[in-house]
């Protein structure tokens, strides 16, 4: 029972990309086509899955204080992995995604989940934990893509809707475009599903302050002199 | 001239955050306050400087030339190398900010330990040895580190233009549904599409 609720809680309600807005970078540049999403989603989850699986094993071992630069490492050799599949049966994708595919490593989701779920966690509920987030993650890919995809190409999957459609909105498949439907999409979710995004104000800062707290007792002594006054001022 | 091209295009054409898309989580995290965009701006000119110069060497000198590794199996290490590297790094240049320049460590010392996952940073190594790869050791050197600069510099701007609208932003009267994070990315595609204006230009 607690297993499901770990693995559903990724898909709508804490979904990384839509909700709490982490790893936006793939989520706007590989999304020209649903092939592209799909497969950058497989890849990050598969990254996911694995490291919050292995981070969840070895969490004994590391050491507090240099767990962020292990937990790196972890990454940066799944990636290894990922590349060197994708290179050897997957050349056109891996060309497609370019660059994005070693970024994974820095995606924040990864570093994300197993900063606040693996390394305090069993083996199981990391599991399903990162399948959970991989299927959200997979999910914003998709319906980003669907909407570019229709709207720059007037094709879906590489497979065009009608024999002489629309004239298709070039717009939509290069920068601009990303980041409106993605605008979309947020405000979307902000009148259907009642979300409450953890990080709204100052969120960066404030997440990955937390997220370096415990690393850096320096960094952490910092931030709550910064907060204090900020906050008033707020406020 | 090559050089002067190279700067244009890093900073305008291929704007890091508003044509390639790198480095957004904060472009859209640290951009409420100006203050607060100018120490991720400065910090991130910095690290990106120094991880260019300092992975282009490693890439040069430690990781495949002394081996005689060929071009084709070239990239598979660079993302564990490098990552570590701009990790190290960064850890050093906080210590020796701290020692040193404790004014300077107080404003940048929040936003240093987020740069190692900052995603400009290690695709902007990565894109310097795709580009420079083949290059001479020097002008590589010397392409890759003004590559480092320039992009940074393009970081920059787009975080301090975003940080200014943003903060004029938060006295509109916006739509409800688009409070918060949606106005500020469409926000950010009427930017972009400024700055498809540049395209072609190099």
């Amino acid at each position: 029972m607690r297993l499901w609720k770990e693995l559903t809680k990724g898909i709508i309600r804490e979904n990384p990309t839509l909700v709490i807005l982490i790893g936006l970078c793939p989520t706007l540049a590989i999304t020209t086509s649903i092939s592209n999403a799909i497969g950058m989603g497989i890849a990050a989850s598969f990254v996911l899955v694995l490291s919050n699986i292995i981070i969840s094993l070895i969490k004994n071992l590391i050491p507090g204080k240099i767990r962020i630069p292990c937990y790196i490492v972890v990454m940066a050799a799944l990636v290894g992995v990922v590349q060197m599949v994708m290179a050897a049966y997957f050349p056109d994708l891996n060309e497609r995604l370019g660059i994005f595919i070693p970024l994974i490593v820095v995606n924040c989701i990864i570093l994300g989940r197993a900063e606040a779920f693996a390394g305090k966690n069993t083996v199981l509920p990391s599991t399903a934990d990162g399948i959970g987030m991989g299927i959200g993650l997979t999910l914003a890919l998709f319906s980003v893509a669907f909407v570019r995809e229709i709207l720059s190409g007037w094709s879906l999957g590489g497979v065009p809707i009608s024999e002489n459609g629309i004239q298709p909105m070039a717009v939509m498949g290069m920068a601009p475009g990303a980041f409106i439907v993605l605008a979309v999409i947020l405000s979307i979710m902000n009148i259907t599903v009642n979300v409450k995004r953890p990080y709204e104000s100052e969120d960066l800062v404030a997440k990955e302050k937390v997220l370096f707290a415990a690393a850096k007792p320096s960094v952490a002594k910092l931030a709550k002199k910064e907060a204090g006054p900020a906050s008033g001022g707020g406020a | 001239m090559e050089y002067f091209k190279l700067v244009v295009a890093a900073i305008f054409v291929s704007n890091f955050i508003l044509a390639q898309f790198l480095g957004l989580c904060p472009f859209i995290g640290v951009s409420k306050r100006t203050d607060s965009a100018i120490g991720m701006g400065v910090a991130v000119v910095f690290v990106m400087v120094l991880a260019s110069f300092v992975t282009y060497i490693v890439y040069w000198k430690l990781l495949y030339m002394p081996f005689n590794i060929g071009v084709d199996a070239r990239e598979y290490l660079n993302i564990v190398v490098f990552i570590l590297v701009i990790a190290a790094l960064v850890q050093f240049v906080e210590m020796v900010l701290q020692k040193s320049m404790p004014g300077l460590y107080r404003a940048l010392g929040i936003y240093l330990p987020l740069i190692t996952t900052n995603c400009a940073v290690l695709g902007v190594t990565q894109l310097n040895i795709g580009r420079f790869g083949s290059h001479s050791f020097l002008s590589g050197l010397l392409g890759s580190t003004l590559n480092g600069f320039a992009s940074g510099i393009g970081f920059f701007m787009a975080l301090l233009l975003m940080s200014a609208i943003r903060e004029r932003l938060d006295e509109a009267d916006i739509p409800l549904p688009f409070k918060g994070v949606p106005i500020a990315f469409i926000v950010a595609c009427s930017m972009a599409l400024a700055f498809l204006g540049f395209s072609g230009m190099v």
